[in-house]
Order: C-alpha cells, then structure tokens, then sequence
C-alpha cells in the first residue's frame, strides 16, 4: 500500500487528511509514522529521512559485534558533530584580536551562562578526538581493514586524522594565554628547518615574521572555516565508501574463509541502535570530564615572557621530543615525511594473502606484535636515556652526530629486526609491517608520555608530579 | 559521389580540427588553473613592509654611551632586544629570539648568559652558542653611536653563525 503515500504523503482527497489540521502538517513533512514498529515500516523509514538515508538499509550481521569497532568510528563523527555545534556558541562570544581575546574567554567563563561549561565541552571533545581517531587508526590497521577496497579509504582516513590535528592546533592558539602563544611560537618555529621553503612557509603560516594579529586571523579562518568544510566533506567521502565496499570489514578468525555473501540484517533498528547506545554514553562521558575539569586558562599572552618549560600540544610533544635527539631537519622533515609517506603505501603493499577482519592478522602475527611493542616499549626510553648521557651530538656535531648516525643505526635495526622475523619464522608481509608499524606507534606513544611528564625545567629530564 | 571518394581526407580534416580544438581545450585548462594558483599564492604570500611601519621601534636610541658599564647587558622591551656592551668596551644589539625556536630568552645576571627557557639554549653576553640545541648564535641588529649616543636599527634582522670580533661597534675615540 506504501508507495501510495509518495514522499510529500498528503493523500489529498482520503477522509482521514481532512479531519485534522496538525496531522496533515506532520504528514507533509514526515509522511510515516514517527515510531516505525514493523521491519518494512522501519526500512521505510530509514531510506526516506534525509540524515537517515546516508546509511545503507542492511549491514552484514557480523560487523555489528563490538569488539569488531569498540564503536570508534561512530564516536569520533559524534564528536565532530558535538565540536560544530559547541564551535558555533564559542563564535558568538569571541573576539578574534590579540587585544580583546584573551578578555573574551575571561568573560566566556565568568560572565556568560554556561560559558564555562560550552568551552569545557569544546576542549574535552576536541582532546577526545585525538585520542579516539588514534584508536581508530590502529584498529582499522590492526583488523586488516586496509586491504581492497578499503584502501584509498584509509589514505582519505590519514587525510581526515591530519585534519583533526589541525583543527586542534589552529584552535590551540586562540584563547591567546602564555600555554598558546608559546606553543605555537615553537611549533611554527620548527617550520623554520624545512629546507628552501621553510622561511616562506613560516611567514605564510604566521602572515609575517611574529605571532601577532595576522596569525591570530589565519589560525580562526582555518579553525572555523577551512578545517570543518573540508573535515565534514572527507567524512561523507569516508562513510560513502565504506558503504561501497559493502560495509565494514566482516570479522573472522585466522584460517577461517571469509562466508561470501556476508548474512545481513536491517541497519534500522540493529545498528541505529547501537551508534545511539555508543553516542550517549560518549555525550555523558564528556559532559562528565567537562563538570569535573576546567579547560586550562594561563594568563594573558606575553611575547617578552617565555615560560619554562614550554611544551608543544600534548599531540605534537613527540614531535618535540624527536627535536631533542635530532638534527631539525630529521626530526621536523625526514623523519615525518617518511613516516607519512609508509602510512599512505602500507595498503598497497604487495601481500601474499587477503587477512582482511583477522585481527592481527594470525595467531604468530598477534605475537610478533606484541613482542614488537614490548621491544619499543623498552628501546624507546633506553635510547633517550643514551642521548642524554652520551650525547652524540656533543661529539659530532651537525648532521652527522644529530641525524645520519642515529636515525641510520635505528632504520638498520628496523630493517635488521623485519629481516630477521622474515627468515627466523618466515612471517608474512603483514606481519613484518605489522610489527614494524606498532613499533613505531609504541616508540610516537613513549616519547609524546616522556616530552608530557617527564620533561620539567629546561626540558629536562625529570619525575612526574615531583618537585622540580 | 566525388564526396564520397574524398570522404577519409575530410574526416582526417575533422580530426586535425578537433584535436587542435582538443589541446586548445587543454591549454586553457591549465591556464585557467595556473591563473587561480597565482591569485591563490599571491593571495597568500606575507606580506611585505606594510607591517613594519606599524612596528614599534625602528630606530631605538638607547642612551648615552658611558650609562652601559663593560660586561653588562641591558634589555630593550620596546625594541625586542638586548644592547650588550662586551668587557673590551664594544656593542651588540642582539635579538631576543632563541635561534632555535624562537623563544624569548632571558638575561641571567648570575651566570652571565642568555638561557632560554623552552629548550635550555644558552648564549654568552657576545651571543654564541655555549649549549645546544640552538646552531646559531642570537641574531643582530645594527648598532651606531653617534655623538656618544648609541642608536640601534631594528628593522632589519642581521643572521649570523657565530660571533666575529668585526660585529663589535667601538664608540668613538676608544
């Protein structure tokens, strides 16, 4: 009977559109009913809502199992979602000049209501946000979802996680406080190192020589404009190809045959109401960090005043670790180019077997994985300690003691290290990348801990929480 | 039915004009795109000069010359740097910039020398490097004395390795 309804469902001349006003207004805008109870009313409904019908009507049964996702993905579009709609609130309390900003969140937490609570939000979400796509970014890695046809989905992911990083940076700096203005100060600084270009790009990046109030214009414009269009339009990219390939990756056990055609059931209400499940608790999460926690205010922007220590974001800190050890152009260019340049090529490797929803791959590649954390685990720190007794650089200064030397002995044990997995238990490219991957995920995670809490006075090294 | 003999030499002529209209298409295509590139950088390139101007300082006069003992360092909160008159009696205007990163570093009376607070730099009262990681000794800024007065140039940033004996400025008759 439905299709006579149509989408504008006024059924014009049946007696029932004519005894209520109300209901033909709701008709004209929603044509079925509001609660769907039956399958086909539910598939109805999903494909005629405008939000809706970007989902497909079935998923594959076995994608729903939580511990396929941990539902990371569905958080971090909450988020997002969550970042606009605080962002824009944030918009209409401050000012963006380097006289008047500061001031306008001084008068967002004390004067405004709920201000405090809208900007703890912001904050705690976006920090959220970095963390969630990290865990993402691992277990689509982790589950094998990168091979065909998911792989330009994880080149558009990298983009995406990119983005994240930039929108917390560039919002970074507005507040204008000591925390700000310093961090940013050393961040733009590092893109003096870039050879040929970096002077350029640092003048383009602060619109000038300082930090001042062209920066602060440029770092809102890409805050607020830039970021979330090209964010929000790479998201319904992501979304849309994950549904061209047909949903997520089906989970199995290692050895097991993938089951082709994958069972499938109606995304209204199976998985609709688990993202909602998911969402809320997110929602409730971060409301609760929000209540507890102020975001940090320092004082007011000094140029004359660096403070000591001062830190890059807590998501760049393994960047600034990195700049301890290296020579610049190592730790700010080579090194970042390298690592982003394998992240984008890892799915096109050339692999000998589709382990595609196999975590880990296989039972062997579960355990060279974890040795290969537990390696970095203790390597990372061991090799930081090195640096600061032995000092290299002391010794050969320049490029040689402070990039060729180091980052060759390492990429040579790395090498060493695959070789050796390669011949010892003749794993498969997977695996090898596998390990070589958490290596390098398990060393970022360690010196981003040590730059955080273990780095007091000077950049120094020293115990957490202690006295200085 | 002549036409019809003649009809390869007629297509071949249709080709000829469409793969000309073809690379025509082409060219204006990245024309078109190079055109918005240009608008885009040019849009975007720093801008030069316009801000100096607004700039506090330019020229700072500092004072008299016999107000700055040998060995002692005085900062120019206006000028962003510090005047730094040597033990042998000359002056550096040196930036406050660590050349690291670009931190602001601070004059330690005790220890007799710049040490920043981000990455732990140190610079001695000529601007040299005395610990990593900065490479660079502070940059300069051009210093004068004229009638016993000292007068440092600020718009224009000097870069420099490490310190010279050449980079001193003597006041006059010493």
């Amino acid at each position: 009977m439905w299709p006579r309804l149509g989408i504008t469902g006024t059924r014009v001349n049946t007696p029932e559109s004519r005894d209520n006003f109300l209901r033909r207004i709701k008709q004209s805008i929603i044509a079925d009913p509001l609660v769907p109870r039956t399958d086909p009313e539910r598939k109805r409904f999903l494909i005629r809502n405008l939000v809706l019908h970007f989902r497909p009507t079935t998923v594959p049964e076995a994608t729903l199992k939580f511990t396929l996702t941990w539902g990371l993905g569905g958080m971090a579009a909450v988020l997002v979602l969550i970042q606009i709609f605080t962002g824009v609130m944030l918009k209409f309390v401050y000012e963006p000049f380097p006289a008047g900003a500061y001031d306008s969140i001084l008068y967002l937490q004390h004067d405004v209501l709920f201000g405090q609570l809208v900007r703890n939000v912001h904050h705690w979400s976006a920090n959220f946000l970095i963390f969630i796509v990290f865990l993402h970014f691992l277990r689509v890695f982790l589950t094998g979802a990168i091979h065909a046809p998911r792989q330009f989905n994880w080149v558009i992911g990298l983009a995406m996680l990119g983005l994240v990083l930039l929108a917390n940076f560039t919002g970074y700096l507005l507040p204008w406080d000591q925390l700000a203005y310093w961090a940013v100060t050393i961040v733009t600084g590092m893109l003096e190192y870039v050879p040929v270009a970096g002077r350029w790009i640092q003048q383009v990046v602060r619109g000038g020589e300082e930090i001042g109030p062209k920066t602060l214009r440029i770092f809102l414009t890409l805050h607020t404009a830039v970021v979330p269009v090209f964010l929000v339009l790479l998201m319904a990219f992501h979304f849309w190809r994950i549904r061209r390939a047909g949903g997520l990756v089906v989970p199995r056990k290692a050895g097991e045959e993938r089951t082709e055609p994958a069972a499938r059931v109606l995304t209204m209400p199976n998985l609709i109401v688990r993202e909602t499940v998911v969402a809320l608790v997110l929602i409730a999460g971060v409301l609760l960090m929000s209540t507890l926690f102020d975001a940090p205010l320092g004082n007011q922007a000094n140029p004359g005043l660096s403070p000591n220590p001062t830190k890059a974001p807590w998501y760049f800190a393994g960047l600034q670790e990195l700049l301890l050890h290296f020579h610049p152009l190592f730790a700010v260019l080579l090194i970042p180019a390298a690592v982003i340049g394998v992240l984008i090529l890892i799915p096109y490797l050339p692999y000998q077997t589709d382990t595609s929803g196999v975590w880990f791959g296989s039972e062997v590649g579960r355990r060279t994985a974890w040795v290969s954390a537990l390696a970095s685990l203790a390597l990372t720190p061991s090799l930081i300690l090195l640096d600061e007794y032995v000092d290299l650089e002391r010794h050969l200064p320049g490029m040689l003691g402070g990039g060729l030397i180091p980052a060759g002995l390492i990429l040579g044990f790395v090498v060493g290290y695959a070789l050796f997995l390669k011949r010892r238990f003749s794993v498969t490219t997977r695996e090898v990348t596998q390990a070589v991957f958490v290596m390098m995920v398990v060393a970022l995670v360690v010196m981003t801990a040590i730059c955080v809490w273990f780095r007091g006075e000077g950049m120094a090294l020293c115990w957490p929480f202690g006295k200085q | 039915m002549a036409k019809k003999v003649k009809k390869p030499e007629h297509a071949e002529q249709i080709l000829d004009r469409r793969s000309f209209l073809n690379r025509l298409w082409a060219f204006l295509s990245i024309a078109a795109v190079a055109g918005v590139g240009w608008v885009v950088l040019g849009f975007f390139r720093p801008g030069k000069g316009r801000e100096r101007e607004g700039q506090a300082g330019g020229t700072v006069t500092c004072g008299s010359v016999d107000t700055f003992e040998p060995g002692s360092v005085t900062a120019f909160p206006i000028g962003q740097f510090y005047l730094a008159r040597v033990a042998e009696g000359g002056f550096l205007a040196l930036s406050r910039k660590c050349t690291h990163l670009g931190c602001t570093v601070p004059w330690v009376e005790g220890k007799k020398q710049f040490a920043c607070p981000c990455h732990a730099s140190a610079y001695d009262i000529t601007g040299n490097v005395i610990n990593g990681p900065a490479s660079r000794a502070l940059d300069l800024y051009q210093v004068s004395i004229e009638n016993n007065v000292v007068i440092v140039d600020t718009r224009r940033t000097i870069r420099r390795s490490v310190f010279r004996k050449e980079q001193l400025v003597f006041p006059e008759g010493s």
